[in-house]
């Protein structure tokens, strides 16, 4: 299992980009960490999920 | 009368009377009586707030603010209060009259860059922070050079595009840095519901998460003000814990 921002869910095996396409994420709008490091965008479609990762989907809105 | 109503542009006559009902004065709004505080006299005032052994700190600290709008101009105001020795304004933008409803700027400010009113103002507030002011827009191609020397650095931009590039970047890039951001502030919602997380060691959010201007269409100066001091209090917080 894969916990993404305190939801575990079978996520093992698809990639950190596959996952933000599919639920609909901005890409250019958000900030990915797991296991409590950056994921450098550049490296979104090549960091594939295992099971036991904690990941935390930052999404901004605007405002300021 | 005629010298207040230059100062306040457009403000009415009878805002501009002092506690004692006397008309204010130019020079009691802004700086008149900064040159008689020693550097001495204001490190030892702040220490009585703070304690000695954390002024220190916050005079050693270097932190850069990036956006000088509704949470970029609360945060420095109040870093610049709080003593923290260096602080560096970048923004591109100049005062516009629909910033003042939350931004740190005078009416008479309107027209001139924001780093450079800004610094005037910290000037006025907190006369020995030493203050650079950038009139720049902070983009992945020179982020690097403009944010060189900081500990800490303030995300304070409007768009979420602006605030997300600046995030990565400075994750991606300063392993050494801390950084404090802030999504969602805008609209109606209660107070409370603005909070600081702290998403990873480095990386401190703060804002409701999901109030996005472009959505509800309006901004608040006292919620951007909450957004603004959690952000404020998130950079105190780590100076405290780690420096």
């Amino acid at each position: 299992m894969v916990k993404i921002n305190g939801v575990e869910g079978d996520f093992a095996g698809i990639s950190v980009g596959e996952y933000l396409e599919k639920n609909g994420y901005v890409i250019s709008r958000v900030a990915v960490e797991r296991n409590g490091e950056i994921v450098p965008k550049a490296k979104y479609d090549s960091t594939a999920l295992a099971d036991g990762d904690v990941l935390e989907v930052v999404s901004f809105v605007g405002g300021g | 009368m005629e010298e207040n109503f230059d100062f306040y542009r457009g403000a009415p006559h009878d805002a501009q009377k002092n506690e004692k009902g006397e008309n204010f004065k130019n020079s009691e709004a802004f700086g008149a009586r900064v040159p008689s505080i020693t550097k001495e006299e204001m490190f030892s005032a702040l220490a009585s707030c703070h304690g000695k052994e954390l002024q220190e700190k916050f005079s050693r600290a270097r932190v850069a603010v990036c956006g000088l709008g509704g949470l970029g101009s609360n945060i420095a105001l109040t870093l610049a209060r709080a003593g923290i020795g260096r602080l560096r304004l970048i923004d591109f933008d100049t005062v516009a009259l629909t910033n003042l409803n939350r931004q740190q700027y005078a009416a008479c400010q309107i027209g001139m860059y924001k780093a450079d009113a800004l610094r005037q103002n910290l000037a006025a507030a907190a006369p020995y922070v030493e203050c650079e002011a950038y009139r720049e827009r902070i983009t992945a191609e020179n982020a690097r050079e403009l944010l060189c020397g900081c500990d800490i650095i303030c995300e304070a931009f409007d768009g979420a595009e602006d605030k997300a590039m600046l995030v990565n970047f400075a994750l991606e890039n300063f392993p050494e840095k801390y950084i404090t951001s802030s999504s969602g502030m805008a609209g109606m919602k209660p107070a409370n519901t603005i909070v600081t997380r702290r998403v990873t060691k480095r990386f401190y959010l703060c804002g409701d998460g999901e109030s996005d201007v472009d959505i509800t269409g309006r901004i608040f100066p006292s919620r951007v003000a909450l957004c603004a001091a959690h952000q404020a209090h998130a950079v105190l917080e780590i100076i405290a814990e780690n420096f």
